[in-house]
């Protein structure tokens, strides 16, 4: 498993219903590219996150195929409208089979 | 007459780069409620340079950089900090202890801490920059390896205790046992070195807000870091940025964490005296 792996999301509390809000998500990730080699000529083996996806009760936002060449830390900045109160679920997977997952309710009012 | 017509084209072409090369007039306001102080009177100490107002870097940035610094979310030298918190509270050392063992959280023993470093340090009888105390920490009271004074681990610990003075304005003592080492550094700042023959003051005192090739000259000023810079996607220490810029007038430079630098490093946080800490800021 991939070392100091942190995701972060920044979604807000509250919208009214129909609103378009901002979503910010940042994971912590070295996202070796699988082309560099070690101080002793060694190949060093590829490890990136390959697929983010956020749903919102169940229903697709964003779908992301990743490519080794993104690079360190990725960052995805999109907007959302949100119909209904509901919860946003962020996953990432890890090339190592490691799932990061993420959660956060928005109440409409 | 067609040579002056040129003339006037060039000073054309020209008039807008230098306008863009100074600083700007926005306001840093970080998470939308701290408000920073970016521009301030110099301190009573610089009357002699004919600097009368003390402009931090983040001015001379561009906006897309500047926003970087706004937000928390977006400012990529908070990913650091969390690290540096996770060295906060590993047990490391001899002793068998963690920063947090004695200090216990950050947020309320470090506070203030970095606005007033480099400082004199009595029992050692010397003048020490916040990384030598993390170190003589680590050495002293943990039995633990001290870090590399520029490294990733270092930085990660810096930028943690400096985030706890955000918003405070630096305030190094220059007078009383820290004097003689002040103006040591002083001394340093207006020395011409390497085959460029270039003091940090030739570029930084005397032609801040001009281009140096393709990029601004700030005041130097070290109120941010360490820093985040763009270049090198990572935190950056004051001695490593020094050693950077000695580097570039083509002289062999000191060493981080030399007694030069620690002097240099004194002085160049006393022309910063009255701006707020800004750590982790964010370059290029």
């Amino acid at each position: 498993m991939a070392k100091g792996v942190r995701p972060r999301v920044k979604v807000p509390s509250s919208a009214s219903a129909g609103e378009v809000i901002t979503i910010k998500t940042l994971i912590s990730h070295k996202m070796e590219s699988g082309q560099r080699k070690d101080s002793d000529g060694n190949k060093i083996p590829r490890s990136i996150i390959n697929h983010f996806t956020c749903t919102f009760n169940g229903e697709t936002v964003i779908d992301v195929k990743m490519e080794p060449a993104i690079s360190t830390n990725p960052y995805f900045e999109f907007d959302a409208t949100v119909p209904e109160a509901g919860e946003f679920k962020f996953v990432w997977n890890d090339d190592d089979g490691s799932v990061y997952e993420e959660t956060k309710a928005i109440e409409v009012g | 007459m067609k040579l002056k017509a040129l003339t006037a084209a060039a000073a054309l072409l020209v008039a807008p780069g230098l306008a863009l090369a100074g600083p700007d007039d926005d306001t840093l306001v970080i998470n939308g409620e701290t408000e920073m102080v970016t521009k301030t009177e110099a301190p009573a100490h610089m009357e002699e340079t004919g600097i009368s107002e003390i402009i931090s870097g983040w001015h001379f940035r561009s906006d897309e950089t500047q926003a970087l610094e706004m937000d928390d979310f977006d400012n990529p030298g908070m990913v650091f900090v969390d690290i540096g918190m996770e060295q906060w509270e590993t047990v490391e050392g001899s002793a068998e202890k963690s920063c947090a063992s004695c200090h216990d959280a950050p947020e309320d023993s470090m506070t203030g801490v970095r606005a007033v470093y480099p400082k004199w340090n009595e029992a050692a009888g010397e003048v020490r920059t916040l990384a030598q105390q993390i170190n003589a920490c680590r050495e002293d009271q943990m039995g633990a390896e001290p870090y590399g004074y520029t490294s990733g681990e270092m930085a990660n610990m810096e930028a943690l205790i400096s985030l706890q003075s955000r918003g405070m304005p630096v305030d190094v003592a220059i007078d009383g046992p820290a004097q003689s080492t002040w103006e040591a550094g002083k001394e340093l700042y207006y020395t011409r070195t390497g085959q460029l023959e270039l003091s940090c003051a030739n570029c930084h005192e005397n032609n801040y807000g001009n281009m140096i090739r393709a990029d601004h000259l700030s005041q130097g000023q070290i109120n941010g870091f360490p820093v985040y810079r763009l270049k090198n996607a990572k935190l950056n220490t004051v001695h490593a940025r020094f050693k950077g810029c000695v580097r570039d007038t083509r002289a062999e430079t000191y060493s981080p964490g030399s007694p030069e630098f620690v002097a240099l490093e004194l002085y160049v946080a006393s022309r910063g005296n009255g701006l707020s800490v800004e750590a982790p800021s964010v370059r290029n």
